[in-house]
């Protein structure tokens, strides 16, 4: 395959890059322009090495069009596995920063930088790159379909790493636009958009020419978070730049209307990017490791549409006791709550999905991933909207309760479910019989919901106490604890919740091995999991 | 009339009902008696091929 003109939008990105860095208006746009230039330079010296200099004739033939396109898939299932570890790594990094502030090294690895990379990483590095490359699955195999536009999948993935790289390095170089979950600044935002539009044309290409009549349930979960996750990326992010060569920029909304649209975008990239998205990834891939098809279709349809009419309004319970009006603020508490139903539907509809197959969550650690995930989803599905109550959250608000909440559906939820889902591709992808270990599973499964129970656990309680003591009075009514009484309070919690982390590290790191021996096509000789061990006839 | 307040008086009248009877209609349509057979045979869909 030749990549010629790939190779010449490289080269002319490298050299606009390296202006950018000539001339740029602010030295932390030049450092970054730099970045830019090199990780640019190497992938074009990449490209070059593999273009066959070869006459037109003599190039081999192209590939044939009517199989599926998984060569991008693999890619796909293997960043998803690196950045998961590496979102991971920095999360229990941070997590010992806050334990133990010595760990702060000025000025690049500081918490406040860190943060923001551990929290991209996880939801965009490792969420964005399963939802990627399984969608890119499913829907290819629901639709009966070759993905559409050909080599726009490479770019997809190759943009979306590069968005990563460019949005990780801002970070840690100091630049933000202290946006939660959009922190990137505008010239970054400019790439992703351009990158998630590619991604839309590729994914509604192929459902357009699907050979199969009806759109999966899955489908329609997929295609509901790219798109929202367009318009929430394009309508938050609209800000104008100081220069078109330099780093800061202005949000277009001021005061209380800025707040609301962040937490617009940020509710909903819970709920469509962590939720819809991955809620896709259940109705394809459980019924697929069960066997069977999903309890209730017309239930999943259901859940579709309550989910995505309801969930668009939840965001301004971030905005409890705020300057928002109160209408607002008891809007999105009435519709999180209401989330309650949509919720357990799907929760209900996936678990219900094994009945008939019970036995397998004690013989198939791959199911078991699986149902734990749905569990976790239906236990953070419940705790949200309970937290959204303005009671509740004017004791949870700030609080490490709302820290522990987002990790159990981020560590259960997402986590789960997609390490399942890579569990269940890697041998299809690379064409082996099984995973080199399902022991391996089984240990990963363990070290993750251990962490996940003893980091939600902790977080629970030291939230709760954070909430109690902030609003403490004696009887004169002044306030009992001073603010750095709290902090130093959380310290037995903090370093209990890094105990978790690191578990749940483990389990990635076990995983990591486990599905790189996969690829490289070792199988681990270990007896059947949960088959009965063969009787001894009485004498 | 101010921008904003037409807008908010859009939003919960027209805008609520068109939503709300949407909202109405696709449960309609989704739980009507014949939708059960074409559901079920959707549901097979993944498990059809590889």
């Amino acid at each position: 395959m030749n990549h010629v003109s790939e190779t010449i939008w490289l080269a002319i990105g490298t050299f606009l890059a390296l202006l950018g860095a000539a001339y740029a208006y602010d030295s932390l746009f030049a450092a970054h322009m730099w970045v830019l230039f090199f990780v640019l330079l190497v992938s074009t010296i990449l490209m070059l090495r593999r273009i066959s200099f070869a006459s037109a004739g003599q190039a081999p033939a192209a590939a044939i069009k009517s199989e599926y396109f998984d060569e991008v898939i693999k890619y796909g299932t293997i960043a998803t596995v690196f950045w998961g570890v590496v979102g991971f790594l920095v999360g229990v990094v941070i997590a010992l920063q806050l334990a133990f502030p010595d760990l702060n090294i000025e000025p690049w690895f500081n918490f406040g930088r860190m943060r923001p990379l551990h929290t991209s990483a996880v939801i965009f590095a490792f969420g964005g790159n399963a939802l990627i490359a399984t969608s890119f699955y499913v829907v290819q195999r629901t639709s009966r379909a070759r993905l559409f536009g050909g080599d726009l999948a490479w770019f997809v993935f190759w943009g979306y790493q590069l968005f990563i790289v460019m949005a990780a390095t801002g970070y840690l170089l100091g630049i933000t636009q202290s946006r939660e979950y959009a922190e990137p600044e505008w010239y970054v935002d400019l790439w992703l958009t351009i990158v998630w539009v590619a991604y839309l044309v590729v994914f509604l290409g192929t459902i357009l020419m699907r050979k199969e009549p009806h759109i999966y349930v899955a489908n329609w979960f997929y295609l509901a978070f790219i798109v929202t996750i367009a318009m929430l990326h394009v309508v938050n992010n609209l800000a104008i730049p100081v220069s078109f060569l330099g780093v800061k920029s202005y949000s277009a909304f001021s005061g209380v209307q800025d707040a609301l649209t962040q937490w617009w975008y940020g509710h909903n990239a819970v709920g469509f990017f962590l939720t819809a998205g991955f809620l896709g990834m259940m109705y394809y891939f459980v019924p697929k490791q069960a066997g069977r098809p999903v309890y209730s279709y017309r239930l999943s349809i259901i859940h579709f549409w309550a989910l995505i009419f309801m969930y668009i309004w939840a965001g301004p319970h971030h905005l409890h006791y705020t300057a928002l009006p109160d209408w607002a603020q008891t809007l999105g508490m009435v519709f999180s709550i209401m989330l309650w139903m949509p919720s357990w539907g799907g929760m209900i509809n996936g678990l219900m999905t094994l009945s008939g197959a019970w036995d397998k969550i004690r013989t198939d650690p791959i199911i078991r991933m699986m149902v734990i995930a749905i569990a976790f989803y239906g236990m953070s599905t419940f705790e949200g909207p309970m937290m959204s109550v303005k009671a509740v959250n004017s004791l949870s608000h700030y609080t490490d309760w709302t820290i522990g909440h987002v990790h159990s559906g981020a560590l259960g939820w997402v986590g789960m479910i997609t390490f399942g889902a890579v569990y269940y591709l890697t041998p299809k992808l690379w064409n082996r019989n099984r995973l080199y270990s399902l022991d391996l599973v089984n240990w990963h499964f363990w070290l993750a919901t251990l962490g996940i129970v003893v980091y939600a656990a902790v977080m629970w309680v030291a939230g709760v106490q954070q909430g109690l003591m902030w609003r403490e009075y004696d009887d004169q009514g002044f306030l009992v604890y001073s603010f750095a009484e709290t902090v130093a309070a959380m310290f037995p919690y903090y370093v209990l919740r890094a105990v978790g982390g690191v578990m749940y590290l483990a389990g990635g790191l076990i995983m990591a091995f486990n599905i790189t021996m996969t690829i490289l096509g070792y199988e681990r000789r270990e007896r059947e999991t949960g088959a009965a061990p063969a009787l001894q006839p009485a004498e | 009339m101010e921008l904003y307040t037409a807008m908010r008086h859009f939003a919960d009248s027209w805008g609520l009902l068109a939503m709300t009877l949407f909202f109405i209609g696709v449960l309609v349509f989704t739980l009507r008696p014949g939708a059960k057979a074409s559901a079920n045979e959707a549901a097979q869909i993944p498990l059809k091929e590889d």
